[in-house]
C-alpha cells in the first residue's frame, strides 16, 4: 500500500507531495528526499544511452527498515523518471502485499498520465507546485491509498 | 373525491389532505415544479408523497397557476406569505399544498388562514384545463373557461394533458420549451402552436406515467433570464434533435438535478454570445482554441490564475491543452456563473458537459465539419500543428488523442524510413507529395509499395517534365537547407554544387523526411535533421526546371494505379503543386531522352549529397563524443565533491 506519493521537479524541488499517515509526514518527506539521490544516480548510469532508451521507470530504490512507529514494517520507494527529469517517487509499505512490479508501473503510469492532464492546462506554469484539488484528485494517489480524503480537501502550498 | 382527511400527506406537519387533494396536488406541483422535479414529479402520488422534500416548485409556473384561479393578487400575495414560501424564497411541496388549500380556501370565500386550511375544502379552482386531476376534481363547469385568455397555459393545457401519459422524455424538450412556453408575458399564439403541436407528436410518441418532467425544464431558463423569445422554428428541430440525442438515463438526473442545474444551463442567448466568442479567438467552429490563446482571453475575465486553472480543469473534459466549441462554451458559462457570484462546482455539471452541449445545440456541420476540415486544411495549411489538430479531431473520440497523433507521426516516420532503402523511384514519389499534406498520409503508403515501375514507366510514358513554379513552393526546404548548410559549413558547397542537377536517386529518406518534415517539423526536427538536410538538398534540386524528368517517376509513384494506362493523367494530378499545371505531353520522345540525363544527373547529385550527409555525420559524431567527455569530467567532479557534502 503506498504510503506516500511526491512529485519531484527537474531542480529537485517537490511540486507536490502527499502522504497517507500524516503524523509521520515529516519523515517520509525526508525518505523521499533521500531517495532523490539514489534517483539521479539511476539517471546518470543510464546517461549515456539516448534518451529513447532509457526506461522511465526506475524500480526500486531502496528499502528500509524503519517505520516502527506504528508497526515494523518495511518501507520501499520506488522511483520513475518523465523524459522532463520530472520524478515521481512512490513510497509503499510492503507490509500487506508484496506489491508486484507491475502494479507499481500501473500506478506510475496512472501518475504520469494525471501528470500531463495537469500540464495541459494552460493556466498551470511548469515549475509550480501543484495546487488545485482538482490536480490533487487528477494526480489521486493510486488505489491503494487509503484515504482519498486526503486528497479531496488538502490544497498544497 | 374528498375523502375525509384520508392519507396523510407527508408534506406537511399539519396539513392534512385528502386522497384526491393529494393527487391533485401533487400533479400540480409536478408540472410546477422545476428541475427538481423529481419529487412529487416522479409517477404517481404515492411517489410524490414519498419524495416530497426534494422538489422545489419554480415561481414562474406557480405564479401563474396562482393567477389562473383568479384570485385577486393581494390575495395570491398573501397565500405566498402564508405558506411560507416567501420566507423561504421558493416553493417547496409543503409551502406548494399549503399555498393550494389556501387558494381552495380562498376561493371558497372563506379567509386566507392557515386555519383555514384545517377543514376540508373543495379543490382549487384553475382558469384552465391544466390537468387531468383538475379535471377529474375541479369543477367541469369552468373548464371550458377561457382557454384561450392565457397562451402560455394553452400550451400548458396541451402539455399538461399529456403530461399525465407522458414520458420522462420530455423533459428533454424542456430546455428548447421553455423559453417559449414560460416567459410570464404571453407570448403570441403562433409560437405557442407550433410547440404544442411539436410536443404533442413527442409526447404521443413517447410513453410514461411521468408528470413532472416536461415542466421541469420551464423554470430552469426564467431565472436565466434567457428570453430569447425563442425562434419557434428551432422548436421542432431542437426537439428532434433533442429526442436524439437525450437517452431516458438523462432524465432522473434531470428532474433531480434541473432545478439545481439552473445556473449552469446555457440558454441559446448565451450560446450565441459564446460561439461569437470562440468565432473571433477561432474562426472555424469546429476546431479548437489552443491553450495559450484561452488562457489570454479568459485571464481578461480578471478572475484569479487559480480560478480558472480549476475552470479550465473542470471544462477541458478530454484534457488535450485545447478547447473545442462545447468545451469552451462549458468555460465561458464558468467564468459567467463564477463572475455573477455562484461558487464553482464540485464537478463539471451534465448541462455543461460536451456531449450535452453539442447535443443540445446541434451544429449539423460539426460531424461533417470535422471531417471536411481535416481534408480542407490538409492541403491547405502544411503546418505541422494543424495536422496534429486534424488528427486530433478524428481521433478525439478516442482514448488517448497524443498516443494516436504521436502514432500517427511514428508511422509516418516509419513509413519514411522505410523507404530509405528503397529504389530512387520512391523518393521521387515522396517529393512531389511533400507539399500536400491531403496526400502525404496517403502518398506515403503508396509510394511504399509502387516504387519500382516509376522510373520505366517514367521513361517510356515519357510524360511531359512537371513544371518548375510547383516545385518553387518547396522553398521553405530549400531556405532551411541553406540555414543548415551554414550551420554545416562543408556541406554548403556540395549543396550548391548539387543544387543545379535534380538527384532523382536520392534515398527515400530525404524526400519522405522531408514531406513528415512539412507535416510535423517541430515534433521530429532534431532526429531528421541529418536526414532532412539531404531531403531538403533534393528537393530544392528538384526545383530547378530540369529536374522535372525526375518528379515524373515521383508522379508516377503517387499514383500507380493511373501510370498504367496514362502518361498526362498522373502528372497533372501527383505533382502536387505541379498537378493544375501539368497536362498531356506530346513530346514523348524527347522527354525519355531528356529523363535519362535527368537521372543521371540525379544521381550523381545523390551521391554527392551523400559525402555531404556523411561528413556531417562525422562531424557531429565528434561533437558528441566532445560533449560525452566533458560530461564524464563534471561527473567525477561530482563524484569527488560528494563525500564532501554528505559529511
Amino acid at each position: 500500500m503506498a504510503v506516500c506519493v511526491a512529485v519531484i521537479a527537474k531542480e529537485n524541488y517537490p511540486l507536490y507531495i502527499r502522504s497517507v499517515p500524516t503524523e509521520n509526514e515529516l519523515k517520509f518527506h525526508y525518505m523521499v528526499h533521500t531517495s532523490l539521490d539514489v534517483v539521479d544516480e539511476k539517471i546518470s548510469a543510464m546517461g549515456k544511452a539516448l534518451v529513447d532508451q532509457r526506461e522511465l521507470y526506475l524500480g526500486l530504490l531502496y528499502p528500509t527498515e524503519d517505520y516502527k512507529v506504528t508497526f515494523p514494517n518495511q518501507l520501499c520507494s520506488y522511483g520513475y523518471v518523465t523524459n522532463s527529469r520530472v520524478k515521481f517517487v512512490m513510497v509503499v509499505d510492503s507490509s500487506n502485499t508484496a506489491l508486484r512490479d507491475n502494479e507499481i508501473r500501473s500506478m506510475f503510469r496512472k501518475l504520469h498520465n494525471s501528470y500531463t492532464d495537469v500540464m495541459c492546462n494552460p493556466f498551470y506554469n511548469p515549475g509550480d507546485r501543484i495546487q488545485s484539488r482538482w490536480a490533487a484528485a487528477l494526480l489521486g494517489l493510486p488505489p491503494s491509498l487509503c484515504s482519498s480524503a486526503l486528497l479531496k480537501g488538502t490544497v498544497l502550498r | 373525491m374528498e375523502a375525509a382527511a384520508g392519507g396523510g400527506c407527508g408534506s406537511g406537519p399539519a396539513l392534512l389532505l385528502s386522497e384526491g387533494e393529494q393527487q391533485c396536488y401533487s400533479e400540480l406541483f409536478a408540472r410546477c415544479a422545476g428541475a427538481a422535479g423529481g419529487g412529487p414529479g416522479a409517477g404517481p402520488p404515492e411517489a410524490a408523497r414519498a419524495a416530497p422534500g426534494a422538489a422545489t416548485a419554480a415561481a414562474g409556473p406557480v405564479a401563474d397557476l396562482f393567477r389562473a384561479s383568479q384570485l385577486p393578487a393581494e390575495t395570491l400575495h398573501q397565500i405566498t406569505e402564508l405558506c411560507g414560501a416567501k420566507r423561504i424564497g421558493y416553493f417547496g411541496p409543503t409551502q406548494f399544498y399549503v399555498a393550494l388549500k389556501l387558494i381552495a380556501a380562498a376561493q371558497s370565500g372563506l379567509p386566507v388562514r392557515m386555519e383555514s386550511i384545517k377543514c376540508e375544502l373543495p379543490l382549487p379552482r384553475f382558469m384552465m384545463s391544466k390537468t387531468d386531476g383538475e379535471i377529474r376534481f375541479g369543477n367541469p363547469a369552468e373548464l371550458h373557461g377561457t382557454k384561450v385568455q392565457i397562451p402560455y397555459l394553452i400550451t400548458e393545457k396541451n402539455t399538461f394533458k399529456r403530461v399525465d401519459d407522458e414520458d420522462k422524455q420530455q423533459e428533454t424538450q424542456s430546455p428548447t420549451m421553455s423559453p417559449l412556453a414560460s416567459p410570464p408575458s404571453s407570448p403570441p399564439h403562433y409560437q405557442r402552436v407550433p410547440l404544442s403541436h411539436g410536443y404533442s407528436k413527442l409526447r404521443s410518441s413517447t410513453e410514461q406515467m411521468h408528470p413532472a418532467p416536461y415542466e421541469a425544464r420551464q423554470p430552469l431558463v426564467q431565472p436565466e433570464g434567457a428570453s430569447s423569445g425563442g425562434p419557434g422554428a428551432k422548436p421542432p428541430r431542437h426537439q428532434a434533435s433533442l429526442i436524439r440525442s437525450f437517452s431516458v438515463e438523462r432524465e432522473p438526473q434531470d428532474n433531480n438535478s434541473n432545478y439545481l442545474d439552473e445556473p449552469w444551463r446555457i440558454t441559446e442567448e448565451q450560446r450565441e454570445y459564446y460561439v461569437n466568442q470562440f468565432r473571433s479567438l477561432q474562426p472555424d467552429p469546429s476546431s479548437f482554441i489552443s491553450g495559450s490563446v484561452a488562457k489570454n482571453f479568459f485571464t481578461k475575465s480578471k478572475l484569479s490564475i487559480p480560478e480558472l486553472s480549476y475552470i479550465w480543469e473542470l471544462s477541458d473534459a478530454d484534457c488535450d491543452g485545447a478547447l473545442t466549441l462545447p468545451e469552451f462554451c462549458a468555460a465561458f458559462h464558468l467564468i459567467v456563473a463564477r463572475k455573477n457570484g455562484y461558487p464553482l462546482p464540485e464537478g463539471l455539471p451534465p448541462t455543461l458537459q460536451p456531449e450535452y452541449l453539442q447535443a443540445a445545440f446541434p451544429k449539423p456541420k460539426w460531424e461533417c465539419a470535422l471531417f471536411d476540415s481535416y481534408s480542407e486544411s490538409m492541403p491547405a495549411n502544411q503546418q505541422p500543428r494543424d495536422l496534429s489538430r486534424m488528427e486530433k479531431l478524428s481521433i478525439k473520440d478516442m482514448a488517448d488523442f497524443p498516443v494516436p497523433t504521436q502514432d500517427v507521426t511514428g508511422d509516418d516516420k516509419q513509413a519514411l524510413k522505410s523507404t530509405v532503402d528503397e529504389a530512387l523511384p520512391k523518393d521521387m514519389s515522396e517529393d512531389p507529395a511533400t507539399p500536400k499534406d491531403s496526400n502525404n498520409l496517403k502518398a506515403r503508403p503508396r509510394s511504399r509499395s509502387y516504387s519500382s515501375t516509376s522510373i520505366e514507366e517514367a521513361m517510356k510514358r515519357g510524360e511531359d517534365p512537371p513544371t518548375p513554379p510547383p516545385r518553387p513552393q518547396k522553398t521553405h526546404s530549400r531556405a532551411s537547407s541553406l540555414d543548415l548548410n551554414k550551420v554545416f559549413q562543408p556541406s554548403v558547397p556540395a549543396t550548391k554544387s548539387g543544387l543545379l542537377p535534380p538527384p532523382p536517386a536520392l534515398p527515400p529518406r530525404p524526400c519522405p523526411l522531408q514531406s513528415e518534415q512539412a507535416s510535423e517539423a517541430e515534433l521530429h526536427s532534431q532526429l531528421n535533421r541529418a536526414p532532412s538536410q539531404a531531403a531538403e538538398s533534393s528537393p530544392t534540386k528538384k526545383d530547378i526546371p530540369y529536374s522535372q524528368p525526375p518528379s515524373k517517376p515521383i508522379r508516377r509513384k503517387f499514383r500507380p494505379e493511373n501510370q498504367a494506362t496514362e502518361n498526362q493523367e498522373p502528372s497533372p494530378t501527383v505533382g502536387g503543386p505541379a498537378v493544375a499545371t501539368v497536362k498531356p505531353h506530346p513530346t514523348v520522345q524527347k522527354q525519355s531522352s531528356r529523363q535519362k540525363k535527368a537521372i543521371q544527373t540525379a544521381i550523381r547529385k545523390n551521391k554527392e549529397a551523400n559525402a555531404v550527409l556523411a561528413r556531417l555525420n562525422s562531424e557531429l559524431q565528434q561533437q558528441l563524443k566532445e560533449v560525452h567527455q566533458e560530461r564524464i569530467a563534471l561527473e567525477n567532479q561530482l563524484e569527488q565533491l560528494r563525500p564532501v557534502t554528505v559529511l
